[in-house]
């Protein structure tokens, strides 16, 4: 962070737009959370953190460390990829275990197993 | 080539992983990443992944598009269900969707687009009936979502993945 005075001003601009962006991003994600009633709808707004917010903070810092470093750096493209692939495990894990416990509770507000 | 190479794609993703972390294409992770990714193919076998193919990548790059389009539109749309001061006129519920699609990749990617979508869940797939149960944030018509998913993403999943 000490090169921080290196970085070109639309650069620093660019980049703090990009991460609020993300961070106003999970902040109505975590809003929403203590908003919605059931958890079925609750489970809807922290996927606003974990895929365009966390795209913003990405993209903020591939273009960080790309104008600093004057080369690519594109090491985030992983992160990208390896939440889109194991966030669906997480929530399918979380969605069938609250339909498990709903359907054996008995609720009527969820539908039955085939 | 399949007898020693299983998996040719996932050996060549597994060696992009490896470049990208490393930031160099040099002679020497080359080898090192090809010897580790090869290796690492080999030691999956014993669970022995199901067969997959990959046909169209021009068709899988469309997808892509048209899922960071989705993915940036169903954030504006969830983001203002959120923010909206009137929670009442809005209604959320379970659609059950008929699938064509049976390619266990192909499933598996129709899952991450519909969890990377924000107010659409992958709840339960159902193997026998193959159909998944989504649960949906705001539910106007049952029927515009089926069509959503089946016309965006199936049709274009069966392209790639049967």
């Amino acid at each position: 962070m000490t090169h921080l005075a290196e970085l070109p001003s639309w650069a620093a601009l660019l980049t703090a737009l990009l991460l609020l962006l993300g961070a106003a991003l999970a902040l109505i994600g975590s809003f929403g959370l203590l908003r919605f009633g059931s958890f079925y709808e609750r489970i809807h707004a922290p996927t606003l953190g974990s895929t365009l917010g966390i795209g913003f903070v990405l993209i903020a810092s591939m273009l960080f460390f790309s104008v600093l470093q004057s080369r690519p750096v594109l090491h985030e493209v992983l992160i990208t990829v390896l939440m889109v692939v194991t966030t669906p495990i997480t929530l399918m894990l979380l969605a069938r275990a609250a339909l498990y416990r709903d359907r054996t509770e008995g609720n009527d507000d969820v539908p039955p197993s085939t | 080539m399949t007898r020693w190479l299983p998996f040719p794609l996932l050996t060549a993703t597994l060696l992009a992983v490896w470049l990208i972390l490393n930031e160099s294409v040099s002679p020497g992770a080359v080898i090192l990443g090809g010897v580790l990714s090869i290796a690492a193919v080999r030691m999956l076998m014993p669970l022995e992944p199901p067969e997959g193919r990959f046909r169209r990548p021009l068709a899988a790059l469309t997808l892509t598009l048209v899922v960071l389009g989705d993915i940036v539109r169903s954030n504006n749309a969830v983001a203002r269900i959120i923010l909206r001061p009137g929670i009442r006129n809005r209604t959320s519920g379970f659609v059950r969707i008929p699938l064509d699609l049976r390619a266990p990749y192909g499933l598996a990617a129709l899952a991450c687009i519909i969890t990377a979508t924000p107010g659409t869940i992958w709840v339960e797939y159902d193997s026998a009936g193959n159909t998944v149960l989504l649960h949906i944030l705001d539910l106007v018509d049952e029927r515009v979502w089926i069509e959503t998913i089946k016309e965006r993403y199936e049709k274009r999943l069966i392209e790639v993945f049967e």
